[in-house]
This record gives structure tokens, C-alpha cells and sequence, in this order.
């Protein structure tokens, strides 16, 4: 019932937007974040490892992204599908370390390697230390679609995320997925039944920095910068929240968390150093009052309303 | 006859003057103050750069060519995309004609591209990297308070004349910081001193021992602090802790600003030399002006980038008004050909590339028995003639520049 209204009602709106008083930039953005903490989403909420360091993800591909693009001069799009597969390479290499533990532990190592490809950033001669890399060029897409335009590139960064959202929805409904929610349930019972548990969280490991290296990518091109921002740890953090706020392990909730977060970050600007007092006050109340997120909360209440129906 | 061409001349003004006042774009002139709210430039710049900028539309009436001038401010949490996310929305949707400020060099190079492909006007205050004005410059940019260059040349010069000829730089790892060491490095050089060594340090640094001992072990006599705000507050109370200055090495502030002072205290910072363009207590128009700057903020003193605001904002409206329009290319141009003037500007020029040519002053912190009352913290040991505070055009790399 949900599925059939609500979704082509999402979709329709997703594509007027911008005609209806959204600022594209602003919504470019928000869909940048979306496709992260659906990244991210897809550890945290899907086999329960909770990474802080997925900025390193984020922010190195945005970093391989801008300089692909500026300095060697690639297509567009070949220069977000690179920062993509810098981001899965990064992922291989830190989640066959990561896998190994479980809780604190793993949040722990993510975090510390997340710190190491920080202080490459901001060390690195490629990458500007603090001024980031500005000024990255939108060439048209394909050669063909103009996207110097904001309107013109908001559908190109909907396409994308739309398309990346379809994977993850596949993936947690196939029987991979199925496989990762074992996982999560009862590690010990998934490796009991025959399943080599390590390859999976490896493959989903893998899986979730691709998709974070595509949001960071994409955000380069949409800001045309690339900066120690993307790859510091509060971008990590950030990413938690919005999961957090959204509803971890629902499949909107990290979309609905990331247009909250950013929201509040874009209108709020106006009141100077209390946007992060908002913030904290916000994230306190959710944490104490929405334990289950907002769409984790809506879709509780459904469910509630919903079943006395039935009978 | 008469009648007729008196009615024409009359028709002529009046259309002229009808499209003079429909040249302001979506009749508001508004002015962005886009900086540093919350962190560690929110007392160089922050809410007094937003002060300064009201009181230069108040001081011009509230409006020019008869609309309303507007000042909004934003805070860019010295993150460039944040900053650069607002300044886009700023500029396409909020209608804003001119931003202003824009402290963190590696914001300020963001914004500068933005303007530039935007046909906006940015007047810088805040940000200190002499590239806003070289590589990075743009036809609608004016870099208005200081730069690296100046900060160099004044304390890097006269520091290695008094016989302070080995540096040691402590720099802050980002945009400015290297331009500072840079800039001053070469300054040092050119007065036949010497660089020892440098090391670079995070924004934002709490514990500052590794880097100080470094410096400690270079002997060098003088350890240049290319950093500023809350970094250099931090480095030169631990370096005293360290005994670095008792023990006969000097420290020069490249970027210290009186509000550093203030929270350092002169027990501390005594005998720092620091450059700076504009001093509160320099004459008797920056003391009227300071003095209501002062009663609007809480009795705290203007720095230089808050009368740079002022400065700049009074500036660009009169050109505005000179102009009969908005349009950036057009104020840009009005606003290079007349002399700037106001309280801490004297027939202050324009360059091609966007600098705004000023006499800046070599500034020594006073000790604390010298201090006649709050804020009276510097004497002025020599005012640098501005053709010699900033660098020359010929040396230039803005390609807005020709060369002959």
C-alpha cells in the first residue's frame, strides 16, 4: 500500500523539486549525504558493524575524484566511477583488517586508519593540505549533457543516487542480504550453517566504501572542491548522526536523516555558532525520545496502527 | 524652442535617472558577511566584521540610489564547502550582490572562484594569502585590510635589521600558513638573513610541545609564527612556559591581531613585534570611530579586518552610487578608479589586480607598565609607506595584470 503510492509520490517530487523552490545546489548536496549514510547504512543497519571511519571513503574519493578530473583531465563521469573504485580499493584494503573484530574494536580500527588517510590528506602534495583542491572543472557529461548548469547536474546526481539506492534495496533483498541479517542476528549460528562469514562481511565491507566513494566523488563535482572536510572524522560522525536520526537498518531512514541533517545545517547558517548547539539538542532528543530513528519511529507506529486492522 | 528642449533634457534625465534606480538588482542592495562564528576567527572577524559592515550601511543612510541596502551574515565554520555552499545559495537564490570578509585563505579561494563565474563583488578583509591577489585574483576581488606580503615584509624585514637574521617558522599546515612562511621566508632572505628550519602543525592545535622543542633545538634567534588565532595564542603562551623567550630566542608574530593580545595579556605578549594596517589608537578619527565601534560591541576594540569591513562595504556603496548600478563589472571598475578614503584609508589606491594599496604599521606590544588604560597595548615603532608594504605589480602572477 506504502510501496504503491508513496514511492512514485517520493519519485515524482525528487524530480520537480527543484522547479518548486528548492535550491538544486542544496539538494545536490542532500542527496550526496543520502547515498553515504545509505552507505553506511548498509554496515551499521544490515550486518551491524558500526565503522567511524567512513569519512576516509567519502573524502578520499572525493579527493581522487577532483584531481582525476583537474589535473588529468578525464570525463566526468569516468572521474566519479574512479573515485568509486578508489573508495571499494580503500574498503578492500581496510575491511580485510576491520573484519576481524567486532564492536568497539572494529569502530576502533576504522577510526584509527580513518586518522592515517586524514594526515595523507592533509600531508600530500596532490591533495592542497588545507585549501583542498579547488576549482574542479564540470565538463560536460558524456560529452553531451551540460551540467555546468545546477538544474542539468541536479538530474545527473538523482540518477546516480537513485541508481546506487536500487543496489542497496537489491542487496538487502537478495540472499546476500539475507545472509548479512544473519550475520548481524547470530554470528556464531551464521558460521555454524556453513557460511564463510568473514567473505560476507568483507563483500558488504566492500560494497558500502564504493557507494560512499561514489557520494564523495559525486560531492566534488557538485562543489567543485575537494577539501580535508570530507575525510576528517567529524565527517564520520556526521554520517553516524544522520543515520541515527533517520532510523538505522530502514531502508529511507538514512535518506530522511541526511535532509535533516543538511537542512538544518543550510537554514541555520543565519544564527552562527548555535547551529551546532541545535544540532546537539536535536540528536539528544532523538536519542532519548525516537530511539528508533524517525522513519525506525513512523514505521513502529505503523505497524501498531496497522495490525488490529488485520484481524 | 526653449520649451521643448528643456522638456527633452528634462525627459532625457528623468529616463536616465528612471534606469539609473532600475539598474539595482531586485531592488536590494544586500551584502553578505560570510566568516568565522563560532571557531577560532570569531574574534578576529565573526559578529564585529558583521557590526562594522551595519555600521557602514547606517553611516551611509540605509540606502543607495534609493533602495534598501541589506546585511546578512552566514558562518562557514572555516570549512570550504560549507562556506562555499552558502555563498551559492547566497548569490542564486538570496539575492545577494557583494560578500564581504571571508576570513581562512582556503575559504576565501573558494569563494573568490565563485564570485568570479558569478559576476559578484567579494571584498576580502579576513583572509590573509597575497594569491587572492596573485594567481588567484579576479576582476570583481579586492583584497582590502592585508595580505602575506605585508605581514612578511613588515615583521620579516625590520626584525632580521635589528638582528634577528636566523628564522625558525612554525607554521600552520594550510593554505595561509604557507604562504606566510613562504612570503616571510623570502623577506628574511632578502634582508640577508637566514631560514634555519620549519615545521608545519595542524589548524586548530591544543598541544604545541613537539614543535616548540623543535624550534627550541634550531637555535634560531627568531621562531616566526606563521599561524593565527587561537594557534598562535596557544604557541606563544607555551612557548613561555618552555622558557623559549627567557632563554634568548625571540618570537615574532607574523598574524597577531590585538584581540590575541587582549587574551594573552601584556604580561605575556610584551615585546612582540606585529604588523597590522590599522591600530584603534593611531589618530584621532580611528579613536572616534573605534570608540563608537567599542559602545556597539560590547567595549571591545575593532581589529584590522573589522575596519577593513567598514572600509570596504563604505567603499563598494559609493562606487554603487558613482556607478548608478549594481552590476559587478561596473562597480568593480568605479570602485578602481576612485581613491579610497575614510577613517583608516588615505587616498588608499586600487591595483588591477584587486589590492588595495595602504600604509600598514610596525607595531611593538607594550609592556605592561607602559599601558595607560583597556586596549592601549601597542606603540607604533614606523609606518610602512604602502608601496612598500605590499608586493610590487611587476612581480605579480594575476593574469589580469598586462605586462608591458
Amino acid at each position: 500500500m506504502i510501496r504503491k503510492i508513496g514511492i512514485p509520490l517520493l519519485l515524482a517530487l525528487a524530480l520537480i523539486a527543484p522547479w518548486v523552490g528548492f535550491y538544486p545546489v542544496f539538494l545536490m548536496k542532500a542527496l550526496c549525504f543520502a547515498l553515504f549514510a545509505c552507505a553506511f547504512n548498509l554496515l551499521i543497519g544490515y550486518v551491524g558493524l558500526l565503522s567511524f571511519g567512513h569519512a576516509m571513503f567519502f573524502g578520499g574519493a572525493a579527493y581522487a575524484t577532483a584531481h582525476m578530473v583537474k589535473v588529468w583531465g578525464v570525463p566526468t563521469e569516468i572521474g566519479i566511477l574512479g573515485g568509486a573504485a578508489v573508495g571499494a580499493v580503500m574498503g578492500l584494503i581496510v575491511g580485510s583488517v576491520a573484519i576481524r573484530r567486532q564492536g568497539i574494536y572494529f569502530a576502533m580500527v576504522t577510526l584509527a586508519l580513518a586518522q592515517m588517510v586524514f594526515f595523507f590528506a592533509l600531508q600530500a602534495k596532490f591533495t592542497g593540505g588545507e585549501d583542498g583542491i579547488q576549482a574542479v572543472p564540470r565538463r560536460p557529461l558524456f560529452g553531451l549533457i551540460d551540467i555546468s548548469s545546477d538544474i542539468n547536474l541536479y538530474y545527473v546526481v538523482l540518477a546516480i543516487f537513485l541508481a546506487a539506492f536500487l543496489l542497496i534495496y537489491r542487496t538487502i533483498h537478495s540472499p546476500f542480504g539475507q545472509v548479512l541479517k544473519a550475520i548481524r542476528e547470530n554470528e556464531a549460528r551464521a558460521i555454524s550453517l556453513g557460511y564463510k562469514v568473514d567473505q560476507y562481511k568483507l563483500m558488504a565491507f566492500v560494497l558500502s566504501a564504493a557507494l560512499s566513494g561514489l557520494a564523495g566523488g559525486t560531492k566534488s563535482i557538485v562543489f567543485q572542491l575537494a577539501s580535508l572536510t570530507d575525510v576528517q572524522w567529524q565527517m564520520s560522525g556526521e554520517v553516524v548522526l544522520m543515520t541515527l536520526v533517520g532510523g538505522i537498518g530502514t531502508i529511507f531512514g538514512p535518506v530522511v536523516g541526511a535532509f535533516v541533517i543538511v537542512t538544518m545545517q543550510n537554514y541555520l547558517a543565519q544564527i552562527g555558532e548555535w547551529v551546532l548547539v541545535v544540532q546537539g539538542i536535536i540528536f539528544v532528543v532523538i536519542v532519548l525520545a525516537f530511539r528508533r530513528g524517525i522513519v525506525g519511529e513512523i514505521a513502529a507506529y505503523w505497524a501498531r496502527f496497522a495490525r488490529p486492522a488485520r484481524h | 524652442m526653449k520649451k521643448t528642449l528643456a522638456l527633452a533634457t528634462g525627459l532625457a534625465a528623468a529616463l536616465g535617472l528612471g534606469q539609473a534606480a532600475a539598474q539595482v538588482s531586485d531592488d536590494v542592495v544586500k551584502i553578505g558577511v560570510l566568516n568565522d562564528q563560532s571557531g577560532l576567527y570569531a574574534d578576529i572577524t565573526g559578529q564585529g566584521s558583521v557590526l562594522a559592515a551595519r555600521m557602514a550601511a547606517e553611516d551611509f543612510g540605509g540606502s543607495v540610489l534609493g533602495k534598501k541596502i541589506e546585511i546578512v551574515f552566514g558562518d562557514h565554520q572555516n570549512k570550504p564547502d560549507v562556506g562555499s555552499n552558502i555563498a551559492r545559495q547566497w548569490l542564486d537564490v538570496d539575492k545577494v550582490d557583494a560578500i564581504a570578509d571571508v576570513p581562512t585563505s582556503s575559504v576565501a579561494l573558494a569563494i573568490q572562484e565563485i564570485t568570479k563565474t558569478k559576476n559578484r563583488v567579494f571584498l576580502i578583509s579576513g583572509a590573509a594569502s597575497s594569491d587572492l591577489t596573485g594567481k588567484a585574483c579576479s576582476p570583481t576581488g579586492f583584497h582590502w585590510t592585508y595580505d602575506t606580503y605585508m605581514l612578511a615584509n613588515g615583521t620579516g624585514g625590520a626584525l632580521v635589521k635589528a638582528g634577528g637574521d636566523s628564522w625558525f617558522f612554525l607554521t600552520s599546515d594550510y593554505a595561509f600558513g604557507h604562504a606566510l612562511e613562504r612570503d616571510t621566508g623570502a623577506a628574511v632572505t632578502a634582508a640577508k638573513g637566514k631560514v634555519v628550519g620549519q615545521v608545519r602543525h595542524p589548524l586548530n592545535t591544543s598541544d604545541f610541545s613537539s614543535f616548540l622543542l623543535q624550534a627550541q633545538a634550531s637555535k634560531a634567534k627568531i621562531i616566526g609564527l606563521a599561524n593565527a588565532g587561537g594557534d598562535t595564542i596557544n604557541s606563544i603562551k607555551q612557548a613561555a612556559e618552555f622558557g623559549i623567550v627567557a632563554g634568548g630566542q625571540r618570537l615574532a608574530g607574523l598574524l597577531v591581531f590585538i584581540t590575541d593580545v587582549h587574551s594573552l595579556g601584556l604580561k605575556t605578549a610584551q615585546g612582540l613585534v606585529v604588523t597590522e594596517s590599522f591600530y584603534w589608537d593611531l589618530n584621532d578619527e580611528t579613536r572616534a570611530w573605534s570608540k563608537n565601534f567599542m559602545a556597539k560591541h560590547g567595549g571591545k576594540a575593532p581589529t584590522m579586518v573589522h575596519a577593513g569591513v567598514y572600509s570596504a562595504v563604505k567603499h563598494y556603496l559609493t562606487a554603487i552610487k558613482e556607478a548608478g548600478t549594481d552590476e559587478a563589472g561596473k562597480v568593480a571598475e568605479k570602485m578602481r578608479q576612485m581613491p579610497v578614503n575614510d577613517f583608516m584609508t588615505k587616498n588608499g589606491q586600487i591595483r588591477q589586480d584587486g589590492r588595495v594599496m595602504r600604509d600598514a604599521y610596525l607595531l611593538q606590544v607594550k609592556k605592561p607598565e607602559e599601558s595607560k588604560g583597556p586596549w592601549d597595548y601597542y606603540k607604533v615603532l614606523s609606518t610602512i609607506p604602502a608601496k612598500d608594504a605590499f608586493r610590487p605589480i611587476e612581480q605579480s602572477e594575476c593574469p589580469l595584470v598586462k605586462k608591458s
